[in-house]
């Protein structure tokens, strides 16, 4: 009942904050605070009260919804999607934070938006149906479409469309491979079913298994992203707004690693393992293609936008290495990097909304002028590169570790990325905050010193005790 | 009692650290000052009670856990990777020399820097600086150990780069961190390949191990022992990765005593030090050690005898230094490598302070060339820089006397390094008191060649840190490291019967040598002659002064070409490539949409040719 609660509570109050923008002006932001917070805190506290254990499975609500085709409204919840809804939870909360100023148009309709993402995103973290599940995903993407194509940059609806047919086209795959499935099932037991349980019975022949795999595998590929399907991601990053730069790099990218695991990897085992390669293969070009092409950018949020890509890679290769080390420093590097993004969009942001402009060229001493900024955004460079003591560094160094014994080329690889990142991380904080002083520009507010103080803390608190996050997801389904 | 002041020894510059960082500006000088420094005067007195306490026990090693970091579930069990420090022989010789010299080069700095506007945030990256090398230093395991070492590489690009209004300086921090960084990632790798094969990465669980299942010339044994020394030239600043440490001389003085001469450089040494267990199952990767050194401490000699900055002369001179220790370390004389990185870090520090003072007084001028006459001038720092000289040149008494002696001792019958190497060994101690004298006569003799008038520091701590450093240079020979318990396991029985009697002899006259010869060739320099005297510009100069063309070598290597894929791949082919996509369906859509013109003519001239088209497709 919890999860239904929420999901249709953050609907309802998306709704209501639209209507109450419209009767008093700048209600809608406290609205959405109000509510992200509250149901964040309803969500822990049941989590806490629970007598359940979250090593497997646990399912939450399970009643039919399209009978003709059993389709059913199922959710569940263990280790891995507790620890992303409080994640989505946390930076849906920066996210109002970071619009508080920078929205002044349509703001009913913005949190509407904001408030219907999220509640999609967390649908898709707990659906155990897989029509159902489909249908999260769409529900988080039109919202999100939204948002960028409305309150983006100069050239939006260009980014919107792009980031909405990648997105749309992959999808259908996996729409396909979702009904082939069923069907498939049909033939084996004589019923159809989008069950998940149901479909982890299955046996499916190999060589079928190869296709469905893949089809789910493009779909989150391009989420997540992976080259060669990455290039969505630059656009949508520095065309959207600070929220939406927020949302999509700290949680959205999330459910592609999501998808890989609970999908491609736990229904597909073997046809996976006999992707690995290939796979582990495209992470580490991502890595060093990302960290190769964010430092030719001199656009801050792009430059930003390719990190991504490059920290990603670093998910795709531990999950594909089947190793529970690897796993871990996967859920780890996951969490660092919604965190250490959504800090570097935010500080963009932070930085847009003083000089107007996302060019580095532009930039250039800031230090002189804001010196707790500068000291904000060297850390999160630092959480960028991998310094350790923030929870990059961990989630990266467990991860390459994991992978080592099956891979050793493709890591030893993937290990330049270490380089790479240093190279971008440096040109980043060096070029817009050392140098000569070019501007004056205000240093941070209130407001910005809670949300660069509450991610900083986070990151070295997971840097230096991880096993808060471990202790859970030790149980790493035999792998 | 004394796990607790071994756990809360990192603190001290931390706590210091934060409030610094957090109150910045609002503190004024006496208060940053007394924070900074009296914190570091805590971390040393509990350092030597450590040890003193360390030396009374039965136990020769202290441990103290604070918290579990992480665990890694290997093949062979669970590895627990702590917050865990080890205290032993070696590591009480590195945090004395880090918080002892530390303390002394704070205390220099909160004079030298008093006038600086950012001086707090100066004092919190010093701060932070001993916290993360305490980390390295302590740690019972390499992760623990590589978040120090990435800490002190933190720091140190922070502090080059602390007067970041000038672009040179901000490019120096940054070739800095990156170059330091590729010697890094060597090191990760390393870790990775140690974990595999042994399932640990305690230090002393990975000595144990490694003795146990691999025989001396292991293969594992080999590549891990060659990717650790990646991080330790790295770090060191030693051949290949060598070239940033010059132009980090672009940090305040204080500075470049503290990490780029006394401790942070030394780091690499310490971690083949610390890791000798597994060096020493790889002959061939001491070899290299060997060489590295070596060649490294011939290459900075003799690019230290042209530069005409008188910090990067002692650059270059650490640089040497250091090699010295590799070459001690890759002989297998570990007691004699870390003993020269005690004795380093004394002298190399007081020339750093001294130059400093120098260069204070000569309003930041560095240029040797705008020296000379200082001699009498500056008295006491004159005598205090013949101190720390007379010591670099190891002659007879001095602290770096006893530990040069005891490397070039070691060299001649040593199964990794032998004849060759230590005739090496010779001609850099040759080439050391040579640039040392150059040095010293334009600087302080020969003729004035400013006119400016001399600005004199009379701060009775500044004289006092400076007194100690040199009473430390002197007399730090006499300090006899028991270095037997960490490494006992390795020291086989060397023959020393077949070599040459006049081994000794030759290394201890060869400095003289190079005075007398300097004496006459640098004649020009010390005499108060009007002749005027500038640097040579001859091609031989040049190159040696460009640190033999590393840089250009590198700049047309690595980093023109990784930039220019850059700047070529802006626009990411790969997104063009799908972005065809778009294009193609754009020319369509363009074709179809100007036949849909709305003119009848067109219409019915493209329905009259589709009939003719299709009439004779049938047709035929």
């Amino acid at each position: 009942m919890m999860l239904t609660i929420i999901i249709f509570g953050l609907l309802l109050c998306g709704g209501f904050a639209w209507f109450m923008e419209g009767i008093k002006q700048n209600s809608a932001r406290w609205i959405a605070l109000g509510s992200f917070i509250t149901f964040m805190v309803f969500f822990a506290f049941s989590i806490m009260n629970s007598p359940q254990s979250f090593n497997e499975l646990q399912l939450f609500v399970r009643i039919p919804w399209i009978s003709t085709f059993n389709i059913e409204y199922a959710l569940a919840l263990d280790h891995l999607s507790i620890t992303l809804i409080i994640l989505t939870f946390f930076l849906a909360i920066i996210c109002v934070l970071v619009s508080w100023q920078e929205i002044q148009d349509k703001c009913g309709f913005f949190y509407f938006n904001l408030l219907a993402s999220i509640a999609g995103i967390i649908g898709v973290f707990c659906a155990v149906d897989l029509f159902l599940f489909f249908f999260f995903w769409e529900v988080m993407l039109l919202p999100m479409t939204a948002i960028i194509a409305i309150w983006g940059h100069e050239n939006r609806h260009f980014a919107a469309i792009k980031f909405f047919i990648f997105t749309q086209v992959s999808s259908l795959l996996m729409l396909v491979a979702i009904i082939a499935t069923a069907y498939f099932y049909a033939q084996q037991t004589g019923a159809l079913s989008f069950y998940y349980q149901d479909w982890l019975q299955l046996d499916i022949p190999l060589h079928l298994a190869n296709y469905l795999m893949l089809g789910f595998f493009i779909a989150f590929a391009v989420k997540l992203p992976s080259v060669p399907v990455h290039s969505w991601l630059p656009d949508a990053h520095t065309q959207a707004p600070t929220a939406g730069s927020v949302l999509l790099a700290g949680v959205l990218l999330k459910t592609g690693a999501y998808g890989l695991i609970r999908f491609v990897i736990f229904l597909f085992p073997q046809a996976s393992q006999d992707f690995a390669p290939i796979a582990g293969t495209l992470a580490v070009v991502s890595i060093l293609y990302g960290a190769k092409m964010a430092f030719a950018q001199t656009d801050f949020k792009r430059l930003v936008a390719y990190s991504s890509i490059s920290h990603m890679g670093f998910v795709m290769l531990a999950l594909f290495a089947f190793n529970p080390i690897a796993y871990q420093g996967a859920i780890v590097t996951m969490v660092a990097h919604g965190l250490s993004s959504a800090a570097l969009f935010s500080l963009a942001g932070m930085v847009y909304n003083r000089i107007h402009s996302r060019d580095l060229n532009d930039m250039g001493g800031f230090w002189q002028s804001a010196p707790r900024m500068g000291g904000f955004a060297l850390a999160f460079a630092g959480a960028a590169f991998g310094l350790p003591g923030l929870a990059n560094f961990v989630g990266e160094f467990m991860s390459l570790v994991g992978a080592y014994p099956h891979y050793p080329m493709l890591v030893i690889l993937a290990a330049f990325g270490l380089i790479g990142s240093a190279i971008y991380g440096m040109v980043l904080f060096q070029t817009s905050f050392q140098g000569a002083p070019t501007k004056e520009i205000a240093d941070l507010s209130m407001r910005e010193l809670m949300i660069s103080g509450s991610l900083l803390l986070l990151l070295l608190i997971i840097g230096l005790y991880p096993n808060l996050l471990l202790q859970y997801s030790m149980g790493a389904p035999s792998l | 009692m004394s796990t607790t002041l071994l756990a809360a020894l990192p603190f001290y510059p931390l706590v210091s650290f934060l409030l610094l960082i957090i109150l910045g500006k609002r503190l004024s000088w006496q208060q940053a000052s007394w924070l900074s420094v009296g914190a570091m005067a805590l971390s040393a007195l509990s350092s030597g009670v450590l040890v003193y306490q360390l030396s009374q026990s039965d136990v020769h090693v202290l441990t103290v856990q604070l918290w579990s970091w992480f665990s890694l579930k290997g093949s062979t069990g669970i590895a627990d990777v702590n917050f865990a420090f080890y205290l032993d022989a070696l590591s009480s010789v590195m945090i004395c020399v880090v918080t002892g010299i530390g303390f002394l080069i704070h205390l220099f700095a909160a004079i030298y820097m008093k006038n600086d506007e950012n001086f707090s945030r100066f004092m919190a990256y010093m701060n932070l600086f001993i916290v993360a090398m305490l980390i390295l230093v302590l740690a019972d395991n390499l992760v623990l150990l590589y978040l120090g070492w990435e800490g002190v590489g933190l720091c140190s690009f922070l502090l080059i780069g602390f007067w970041y209004q000038e672009k040179d300086n901000v490019l120096a921090a940054r070739k800095a961190f990156i170059v330091t960084r590729i010697g890094d990632t060597a090191m990760a790798i390393g870790l990775f390949m140690l974990f595999k094969s042994l399932g640990q990465l305690n230090i002393v669980d990975v000595t144990q191990a490694a003795q146990v299942s691999w025989q001396v010339g292991n293969n594992d044994a080999y590549w891990i022992a060659l990717l650790l020394l990646g991080g330790a030239v790295g770090k060191s600043a030693q051949l290949p990765l060598q070239t940033w440490l010059p132009d980090a001389m672009a940090g305040p003085t204080p500075v470049s005593a503290l990490i780029h001469a006394a401790t942070m450089v030394t780091a690499g040494v310490y971690l083949i030090a610390r890791m000798h267990g597994v060096f020493l199952l790889a002959p061939e990767v001491m070899q290299y050690v060997a060489w590295i050194g070596a060649s490294t401490l011939l290459l900075a000699g003799a690019a230290a005898l042209v530069q005409t900055d008188i910090k990067r002369v002692l650059a270059y001179s650490t640089m040497s230094q250091i090699g010295y220790m590799m070459l001690a370390l890759g002989a297998g004389a570990w007691s004699a490598g870390v003993f020269h990185l005690m004795t380093h870090a004394f002298f190399k520090a007081l020339l750093f302070l001294t130059a400093g003072s120098v260069i204070l007084a000569l309003h930041h001028q560095q240029n040797l060339f705008k020296m000379g006459g200082l001699l009498k001038k500056l008295p006491v720092e004159s005598t205090l820089f013949i101190i720390g000289l007379i010591c670099l040149m190891a002659l007879p008494g001095t602290s770096g006397f006893f530990s040069k002696e005891a490397i070039i001792a070691e060299l001649w019958s040593s199964p990794t390094a032998g004849a060759g190497l230590w005739w090496c060994a010779i001609v850099g101690a040759l080439l050391t008191s040579i640039y040392s004298c150059r040095l010293f006569f334009l600087a302080f003799l020969g003729k004035q060649r400013f006119d400016t008038q001399l600005h004199i520091e009379k701060s009775k701590l500044l004289r006092m840190s400076l007194l100690i450093l040199a009473a430390l240079s002197l007399l730090g020979g006499l300090i006899s490291l028991d270095l037997q318990a960490v490494f006992t396991d390795m020291s086989a029985p060397v023959n020393k019967v077949n070599e040459p009697y006049w081994l000794h002899t030759v290394a201890i006259i060869t400095p003289f040598i190079g005075i007398t010869f300097s004496w006459f060739y640098f004649a020009r320099y010390r005499i108060t002659s009007n002749a005027e005297i500038k640097a040579s510009q001859s091609m031989l100069s040049q190159f040696l002064r460009s640190g033999l063309g590393f840089d250009a070598l590198y700049q047309w290597l690595l980093i023109k070409p990784y930039c220019f894929i850059a700047r070529l791949n802006r626009r990411d082919i790969v997104d063009q490539m799908i972005m065809l996509n778009a294009w193609y369906v754009r020319l369509w859509h363009d074709t179809l949409s100007t036949s849909q013109n709305g003119s009848l003519r067109w219409y019915a001239a493209a329905f009259g040719l589709a009939i003719v088209c299709l009439v004779g497709v049938v047709t035929l």
